[in-house]
């Protein structure tokens, strides 16, 4: 492909509008934890952690492995069973 | 750049967006048939849409210069009621050789339940049997993998499937290494809120090149711009890819694949 930018051009690019969606992440937290009640043991709240806990990890494309946008869409999906068909 | 949005629920769409659409260099849309939003009351209405894609909606297009295609089915969400499916399956025969129908679609699954599972089966076997191409709807969210998963577990299991015939809708990062891999085509939907965005779409042919990929706009009654595509071309050329690639996302792909419908006619400007 031509004119394929470098890693620090993308970076240049994206990196006000990463911040910017980094930041609504940690208030929309914020608000959830100001609310009345308790969100613990609901598995939304797991799953926000395990994408976090991604995002904070190794560049996701070494040793073939699935890209990050791949694995955080895994991890807000339900299982696929193979034997679906015997269950239904 | 002309382009086709393949993808798109013009009975939901005005005029205005038409025009729009033309003024961006729309030259051709297919329509699948789909949810209205809310459940018709019975096989009338299914009827009534029907006569409203294959008769009114090529004339409404027409006037803007953009060929109108469409797809014939019974969607997830109402495929629910057997009796219903089965009424409207039975209408729907009717109607496929109308000069405007590339297929069957937008069929698939909405919550992967089993009466979903047995009128998509019952749909596939009809397409099968008319060599109709196929046009999927994959479910959204949390169900997409598995309901893309089950219905490829469908279509493998029919040996007539002719893999090169059917697209697999709104894929995203999570289902299109596998729609692709198996053989089929892969359309992207560009839909603000629930599916893939301009920049996303872009990462997706990054990684997994122009082969068999189209991007849509399902525009249709809901939050969902129709001018989607123009905006991937927009970002496609902001990436650096080349405008021999865009072309073929957004105009040969589509061509490619429409022309192995057996009513699939258009004549490109010259
Ligand atoms: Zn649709």
């Amino acid at each position: 492909m031509p004119n394929r930018p470098t890693a620090t051009d993308i970076l240049d690019c994206e990196f006000l509008v990463i911040r910017g969606k980094l930041l609504e992440v940690a208030a929309a937290l914020d608000r959830i934890d100001r609310g009345t009640g308790s969100t613990d043991g609901d598995a939304r709240r797991e799953n926000i952690r395990k994408t976090l806990a991604l995002l904070g990890g190794d560049p996701a494309d070494s040793g073939g492995k699935a890209s990050r946008a791949e694995q955080l869409q895994l991890i807000f999906s339900l299982p696929y069973e193979r034997e679906w068909r015997k269950a239904q | 750049m002309q382009y086709f949005d393949p993808h798109i629920h013009m009975a939901s769409r005005t005029t205005d967006d038409l025009q729009a659409m033309a003024l961006a260099g729309c030259v051709g849309v297919s329509e699948p048939a789909f949810w209205a939003g809310f459940d018709r009351s019975g096989l009338d209405s299914f009827r009534d849409y029907f006569r409203q894609l294959t008769e009114w909606e090529p004339k409404r297009a027409a006037q803007f210069g953009i060929r109108h295609y469409c797809w014939l089915g019974m969607n997830a969400k109402e495929a629910e009621n057997l009796d219903l499916s089965r009424q409207v399956i039975a209408t729907m025969k009717g109607f496929l050789d109308r000069p405007n129908v590339l297929g069957v679609g937008e069929i698939g699954l909405n919550k992967c339940t089993p009466n979903e599972v047995a009128t998509l089966a019952e749909l596939i076997d009809v397409a099968l049997q008319g060599e109709e191409q196929m046009l999927f709807h994959t479910p959204h969210l949390e169900e997409k993998y598995r309901g893309t998963r089950m219905i490829l577990d469908l279509l493998h299991a029919d040996a007539r499937t002719d893999r090169s015939r059917v697209c697999i809708d709104h894929c995203e990062e999570q289902t299109i290494r596998v729609v692709l891999d198996e053989g089929y085509w892969a359309g992207i939907t560009l839909y603000p809120t629930t599916k893939g965005t301009p920049e996303r779409a872009v990462d997706l042919v990054e990684q997994f090149g122009v082969d068999r990929i189209m991007v849509n706009s399902s525009a249709d009654w809901g939050p969902s711009d129709p001018l989607a595509v123009p905006k991937f071309i927009f970002q496609m050329r902001r990436r650096g890819q080349t405008e021999a690639n865009i072309r073929r996302v957004v105009y040969e792909n589509p061509l490619t694949f429409f022309n192995q419908s057996r009513n699939f006619q258009f004549k490109p400007a010259e």
